[in-house]
């Protein structure tokens, strides 16, 4: 069930460019965490370290201690394909498997977990549907492939997959970037009913979006174009927006550069 | 429930390509139309006469057998009377080929594989390279380097295989003599048809997007899983059609096939047992000598391995089709 994130001293690389630097910050659970930030600034470099997915990419490396709850997912001996498993993640583009149906699609993570039986499988896969608000949508083609869903509908079809095998985290890289506004506004509302079971951190370019769905926010910036990106703030969301500690948060958000 | 709207259920657009209109005449769209069209046409014309110049001097042949062309084990059109069939050269060129798939298949895709997602990147491109060198080593070399390397060395897996799996009755070998065998033949055949499957299946396999892979990635998948379900299936026509690819190479050997086979007019399911024919071999080995009529009957079997390859090729396109729905392509 939902955990805490707690970060500290976080640097990742990509070969030898540092992408991000020495960043600490805690995640509360059954909360959303929206990073926001120019382009660059390694907001979703940052996102990606937290399921050990920044190093699947060639050359890319962490430093620094990624706690959930009281486990260190850069710890040695810790698997990140187990790490993968309790951390869920939503891309930027929806990415259902093109070969498999809407109801293998969903079922595929709980299939690498181990074998269910059917019915069990069935259940799951209606309920994360629900959960992910595309029941009444599908549930007459779900043997239908996936990718003949519309963006929004791919969407998601991607957060059921990822809820359906009740991860403690939720990340969400600008899952709206590619959609339209009416399934944005699902996607949003969608992220509300989920925040009350996981902890949801996403990573957004829509600062109205920031506001509109999280608690929390936290401000990435960096120094200039090839230097790495910081963590500059991060505090309640109404505070960010209105009254925030740091005045390059409040120049970002005015609107004054980025 | 959130909002459902008429645009959510509206599935995505799948129109044809780009019509430009129509041309307004500028002297470079009329000479490059002329161009492709013209090429187009060329393609269809030696076809359409290759098929014609075969249809028709396999006729003149087939009229003067006075076996069933189909059916007879024998190929005598010198004879009085002409008696030629090709059955035992469709069988011959068949099984081999059957052969060659079976083992040179798995193992390409499992090369493919290893150069697109295992291998460190140093390594990858120089195995990739030799793998491709394997192509451009004339057939000849081939067949002389079965006939003699691959033939004496393969006594011993013929006995051993004949010792522990007779009972398969394929791998009982009843007749004594070296390995100059369908099987044989089956297991070069597979070493030259390797290097076009794995480079085809190794571009498809690059192909695989990236956010296919990380979807899989971030559901917790290993290496081995990401392949199962993101790589395996985006790549399955394309391994299909590398494999049509290797199996029309196959199909068509001639001077390795006709280099280490010890022909014969006989069909056994004995596969170890020396002897057999197939189409292309048969073609290469009786030509120069053969008379008019007998020239017209080689190209009557010619026809058929002609038919045989469309049938094949056709076969693979229906399968491709069949899956289209589920294909990479329309993610």
């Amino acid at each position: 069930m939902a955990k805490r994130i707690d970060v500290s001293g976080l640097t990742a690389y990509y070969g030898s460019h540092k992408a991000i630097e020495d960043i600490s910050m805690t995640v509360e659970p059954r909360s959303v965490t929206a990073f926001i930030g120019p382009s660059g600034c390694g907001k979703s470099t940052f996102l990606r370290t937290l399921n050990r997915m920044h190093e699947v990419t060639p050359g890319g490396r962490v430093e620094g201690k990624v706690m959930l709850d009281d486990e260190n997912l850069y710890g040695s001996g810790v698997d990140p394909v187990t790490v993968r498993r309790t951390v869920g993640m939503v891309f930027q583009r929806p990415n259902p498997f093109p070969t498999m149906s809407i109801f293998d699609n969903v079922a595929a993570g709980l299939r690498l977990n181990g074998s269910y039986k059917k019915s069990e499988l069935a259940d799951v896969v209606e309920r994360s549907l629900k959960g992910a608000n595309l029941w009444n949508e599908v549930k007459d083609r779900l043997n239908k492939p996936g990718s003949g869903l519309s963006g929004g509908q791919q969407q998601r079809l991607c957060i059921a997959r990822a809820i359906a095998v009740e991860p403690d985290v939720l990340l969400m890289d600008e899952p709206c970037s590619a959609l339209d506004p009416i399934s944005t506004l699902a996607i949003e509302d969608l992220i509300g009913e989920l925040k009350e079971r996981f902890t949801i951190v996403i990573v957004t370019h829509n600062m109205q979006q920031a506001a509109r769905v999280s608690d929390r926010t936290a401000f990435f910036n960096l120094a200039a174009v090839g230097q790495p990106g910081r963590l500059i703030e991060i505090d309640d969301t109404e505070r960010i927006f209105a009254n925030p500690s740091v005045q390059a948060t409040e120049d970002y958000i005015s609107g004054r550069f980025g | 429930m959130a909002s459902t709207t008429p645009t959510d259920l509206t599935p995505p657009p799948t129109g044809p390509a780009l019509d430009g209109g129509k041309s307004t005449g500028r002297l470079g769209d009329k000479i490059f139309i002329g161009l492709s069209r013209g090429s187009g046409i060329l393609v269809l014309l030696i076809m359409a006469s290759i098929a014609a110049f075969l249809t028709y001097r396999a006729v003149l042949g087939i009229s003067k057998d006075e076996g069933n062309f189909l059916t007879t084990f024998d190929w005598n059109p010198a004879g009085d009377p002409p008696v030629f069939g090709i059955a035992v050269l469709l069988f011959g060129t068949v099984v081999s080929s059957i052969i060659a798939m079976v083992i040179a298949v798995p193992i390409a895709v499992g090369i493919a594989l290893f150069i697109s997602h295992y291998a460190p990147r140093r390594l990858a491109a120089p195995l990739a390279y030799v793998v491709d060198l394997l192509a451009a080593v004339p057939s000849i070399i081939y067949g002389i380097w079965g006939a003699l390397f691959l033939v004496p060395y393969l006594e011993g897996l013929n006995l051993w295989l004949d010792q522990f799996f007779a009972w398969t009755y394929v791998f009982e070998k009843t007749e004594v003599g070296v390995a100059r065998s369908l099987f044989t033949v089956g297991i070069l055949l597979a070493i030259m048809i390797l290097p076009i499957v794995t480079s085809v299946s190794r571009e498809v396999f690059l192909q695989v997007p990236r956010m296919n892979e990380e979807a899989a990635l971030a559901l917790g998948a290993t290496r081995w899983e990401v392949i199962r379900m993101s790589v395996l299936p985006f790549g399955r026509s394309g391994v299909i059609s590398a494999s049509m690819l290797g199996l029309g190479r196959a199909l068509g050997e001639t001077m390795a096939v006709a280099t280490v086979l010890s022909p014969s007019f006989l069909i056994s399911l004995h596969l170890l047992n020396p002897g057999g024919g197939t189409f292309a071999q048969n073609i290469a080995a009786k030509f120069d000598e053969a008379d008019q009529l007998g020239r017209d009957a080689l190209i009557a079997s010619g026809l058929v391995l002609f038919i045989l390859t469309l049938l094949v090729n056709g076969a693979a396109r229906l399968i491709i089709a069949r899956r289209k729905e589920y294909s990479g392509a329309n993610a």
